[in-house]
């Protein structure tokens, strides 16, 4: 019945794809078409199905039915090397790279460049460095992955798209990791391919984004296409109403804080990182009870290190972390949590969460041995359950199913579940880093709200952020980062983002009000 | 009622089950290369494993020290760590149980079978927690180290029963063991006893599996087998815990050794150990670290070597046992092939 119609002029096309997985429909007869050339937006709460949609067009799974056209083709995708000979490439929501590898030879995995019988990597550098300077991306060849921080790594994976000679490419959320700057010079690249004829797939929860540079959008809302718009013709909160199926308020409203006393104090911290070049460099700074203190930077600027030291995960060469009156430098990140600090960590697979554990074992990470939830010997399974079940529902994770494998959920959903377990833990100094990264505009909300009414209660939170807005939102004061030092305090009142964004370059607070 | 099936039908038991019917039609096609006929080897393959009173309790009682190395090993995966020195565990428990047995000859049976089991799995805990420490605390591989300690568990056996642990007699093997300490048998046929040791084994698969399961140590193993990572940020400590496991483990081939000294030979002697320690990786790998699953795959080694005797006599060559066992862990060990010709197959109905 397809076969009369012409497809030609797109570059995919998915007609009724419907994939099912134990207990939920995940895509349901989903029809997605992409024209030549365009950049197209997919958007939809968590767990909608996008990320699952475009692994079937990448072939990492099958679809139950449906059929997709390349080119007006019909095609067979059944693993991704068919996709990669169909020109179509994909940068994954969790990267795929190897950590220990060095960024070229993550590049040319699976299509090693030889000489005779030799490894030519000197040839794939020079390839890589061409491609890397002409779109603009550039890093360094030689360095190891685990060592980059993660805006980084994305641009690895764009390089490793391109490198296969991808037409076609699909981005799932390659923002959610990069800050503005990186994310406008994204943009350029995005439209430097769009002009020599690529078309472009791309997914985001940001609504400004799709605004900024797609052409159409595709909308889904539970395994559903729920719209398709021409992006001329509409707006951010039509979208935004479309995703949730309500209205959703796009900043958050709260009164003004009420600090009490300083329960964290960090005094000329000195943090190296992986490498052993310093990366925190003799940093200060207080966070009290009932505030929420903003670190604005753009990534690499020693915001992981600084976050990793005052948890525990990470050596302090010198200076003192001071948590409730007590040196805690040199306590294990068991100790910390004891005594009340929480985490939402960077880095969600890494530290996060266990993949294959359920979620309910996923939500006692860290309080297992507690006695709520552990008699000194047995877990009290029953117990992990009903306050799995409770947790889920509070934090509106999909599907509500506690038995289901952490690398079973979609990215946002895996992000409720570290936010919620740290929430639910009580602590009494949160440190937070990207919470929202990858979550919907209604999540967003849900968690911006629920860390100020923390704050309310008298807890204190340091917010590291990439996301100048939401920094600017939430914090009662902001410090910015810049190569491991911090370049001058704020509050969101009397500043402006312009500013915010020179100390983010390295200007001083001090010089940048001499000269004004 | 419903989480039986789901653990009968699950994915890793499937695997298994269809590695295993692989190998045996792979080694069928072998013999009819070399002009044997399968049907008549398999008959007297399971004629040899279960065909009479006698070979049921020889497989029984070769079943019974392979789930406890398999447990022993898979236990250590679950950690993350490969624990090839289970033969060194077994040899370390096997001595220092057939040392308590010679000491508790005036004690009654409830006090000396458990001090000799203790002892033996004390033995095995320590011999392997050395291999944990080294790798905990200086970043030593458990591969390496716990097969260096298998050598010096072999010479120190051999060092003490040729000398200052040795008995009488042209053998080199170790005084029996008191009375007390002995297990009872269940039954024997002619020479071959069914001893109660296979309650041991029994009880160590439901133990294992509780722990894994059940317990706060169970949880924080896994964790670290899984994500060190996040484990570390969980506030479990990934050193202890890798001590722990292996000593665990090593408790486990400890305790392997231990049966055969208390409950088949009465002493301890030079090839009680085997290559069981070996075998217990093989049974992991095919148990896939599942605890029943593990006692399964205990249960089919033990059938097939022990039905391999009754192979040759019918005229196919024992070594066909060996090329069943290869297929089986090579088929497990990449159940991505598998896993693709179910998805494979699956398309193919929808298309349908
Ligand atoms: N392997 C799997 N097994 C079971 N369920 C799965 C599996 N993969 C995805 N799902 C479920 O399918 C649904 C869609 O997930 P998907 O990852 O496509 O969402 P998404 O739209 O990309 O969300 P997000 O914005 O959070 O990344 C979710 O409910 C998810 O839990
Ligand atoms: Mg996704």
């Amino acid at each position: 019945m397809d076969k009369n119609v012409d497809y030609s002029k797109y570059a995919v096309v998915m007609k009724g794809i419907t994939k099912r997985f134990p207990g939920v429909l995940a895509n349901d007869r989903v029809d997605l078409f992409v024209k030549k050339g365009e950049i197209h937006a997919i958007v939809g709460e968590n767990g909608a199905g996008k990320t699952t949609l475009m692994s079937q067009l990448y072939g990492l799974i099958k679809p139950d039915d449906g059929k997709i056209y390349i080119n007006g083709v019909e095609a067979q995708i059944n693993d991704p090397n068919d996709a990669i000979s169909a020109k179509i490439g994909m940068v994954h929501q969790h990267f795929m790279l190897v950590d220990r590898l060095s960024v070229v030879e993550n590049i040319v995995l699976g299509q090693e460049p030889v000489r005779g019988p030799f490894f030519a990597l000197n040839r794939a550098r020079k390839e890589i460095k061409d491609l890397s300077k002409k779109f603009g991306l550039i890093v360094d060849p030689d360095s190891i992955i685990e060592d980059m921080p993660v805006g980084m790594q994305q641009r690895v994976e764009i390089i490793k798209v391109l490198y296969r000679g991808a037409e076609i490419l699909v981005l799932d959320e390659p923002t959610a990791v990069l800050t503005p700057q990186e994310t406008n010079e994204l943009f350029e690249v995005l439209k430097s391919l769009k002009s020599q004829g690529k078309t472009i797939i791309f997914i985001t929860h940001k609504l400004n984004e799709v605004m900024a540079i797609t052409e159409s959008v595709t909308v889904m809302r539970l395994g559903k296409v729920t719209g398709v718009v021409k992006t001329s013709q509409t707006s951010s909160k039509e979208l935004a109403n479309m995703m949730v199926g309500r209205e959703v308020l796009l900043t958050v409203e709260k009164n003004s804080a009420h600090p009490g006393d300083e329960i964290l104090q960090v005094k000329d911290l000195v943090v190296k990182e992986n490498r052993g070049i310093e990366a925190v460099r003799g940093l200060s700074l207080n966070v009290r009870s009932g505030e929420i203190v903003g670190i604005a930077g753009v990534a690499g600027n020693g915001q992981t290190e600084l976050t990793e030291a005052m948890t525990g995960l990470r050596k302090v060469e010198s200076g003192k972390i001071i948590f409730k009156g007590q040196d805690i430098t040199g306590f294990s990140p068991k100790k910390r949590r004891e005594m009340g600090m929480g985490h939402i960590p960077e880095d969600r697979l890494k530290h996060g969460l266990i993949k294959t554990f359920p979620i309910y074992y996923n939500f006692i990470l860290g309080e297992h041995d507690d006695p709520k939830f552990s008699d000194g010997v047995f877990l009290k399974i029953e117990d992990i359950r009903k306050f799995s079940e409770n947790l889920v529902k509070r934090f509106d994770v999909r599907p509500p199913k506690i038995d289901l494998l952490g690398m079973n959920l979609s990215g946002g959903n895996q992000q409720k579940v570290i936010v919620a377990r740290e929430i639910a833990f009580d602590p009494a100094l949160m440190i937070v880093s990207q919470p929202t990264r990858g979550l919907d505009v209604g999540a967003i909300e849900f968690i911006h709200k629920t860390l100020i009414s923390m704050r309310d209660k008298g807890i204190g939170i340091l917010l590291i952020s990439m996301e100048l807005e939401e920094i600017f939102s939430l914090s009662d004061r902001i410090l910015t980062i810049y190569e491991g030092q911090i370049m001058g305090e704020v509050r969101p009142e009397n500043t402006t983002t312009e500013e915010v964004g020179l100390m983010m370059a390295g200007h001083r607070l001090e010089d940048l009000h001499q000269e004004a | 009622m419903k989480d039986w099936k789901k653990y009968i039908l699950n994915e890793k038991v499937i695997i298994s089950l269809i590695s295993v019917l692989i190998s045996l039609v792979v080694a069928a096609v072998v013999m009819l290369i070399i002009g044997k006929n399968p049907l008549v080897a398999y008959a007297a393959l399971f004629y040899g494993a279960f065909g009479t009173k006698e070979a049921i309790i020889d497989n029984l009682m070769k079943t019974s020290p392979l789930i406890l190395t398999g447990l022993a090993v898979g236990f250590g995966f679950r950690a993350g760590l490969f624990n090839i020195g289970a033969n060194g565990q077994v040899i370390i428990g096997a001595l220092l149980a057939a040392y308590m047995g010679t000491m508790v000859a005036s004690y009654p049976f409830y006090l000396s079978i458990p001090l000799v089991m203790i002892a033996g799995m004390v033995g095995g805990a320590l011999w392997a927690a050395i291999a944990g420490w080294l790798k905990a605390y200086r970043g030593a591989h458990e591969v390496i180290t716990t097969i260096m300690l298998n050598y010096v568990a072999t010479f120190i056996a051999n060092y003490v029963v040729n000398g200052p642990f040795q008995a009488p007699g042209g053998v080199p093997k170790s005084p029996a063991i008191a009375y007390s300490a002995q297990f009872p048998n269940i039954m024997s046929v002619g020479a071959t006893s069914l001893s109660t040791i296979i309650f041991v084994s029994l009880a160590a698969i439901v133990v294992i599996y509780v722990i894994i399961q059940k317990t706060t140590i169970g949880y924080e193993v896994k964790a670290v087998g899984f994500n060190p990572y996040a484990a570390e940020y969980g506030g479990i400590s990934i050193g202890k815990n890798v001590v722990l496991a292996m000593a665990i483990s090593g408790a486990l081939a400890g305790l392997a050794g231990t049966t055969q000294v208390v409950g088949v030979y009465g002493r301890y002697f030079g090839a009680l150990g085997g290559s069981m320690g070996f075998d217990g990786i093989t049974i992991a790998l095919i148990g896939q670290n599942d605890p029943i699953g593990i006692g399964l795959a205990a249960f089919l080694i033990s059938s097939i070597r022990t039905g391999s005797n009754q192979m040759q006599i019918a005229g196919v060559p024992k070594d066909m046992v060996t090329i069943i066992q290869g297929i089986i862990i090579f088929l497990v060990a990449t159940n991505r092939i598998i896993k693709t010709l179910k998805v494979r197959k699956r398309k193919e109905v929808v298309e349908v």
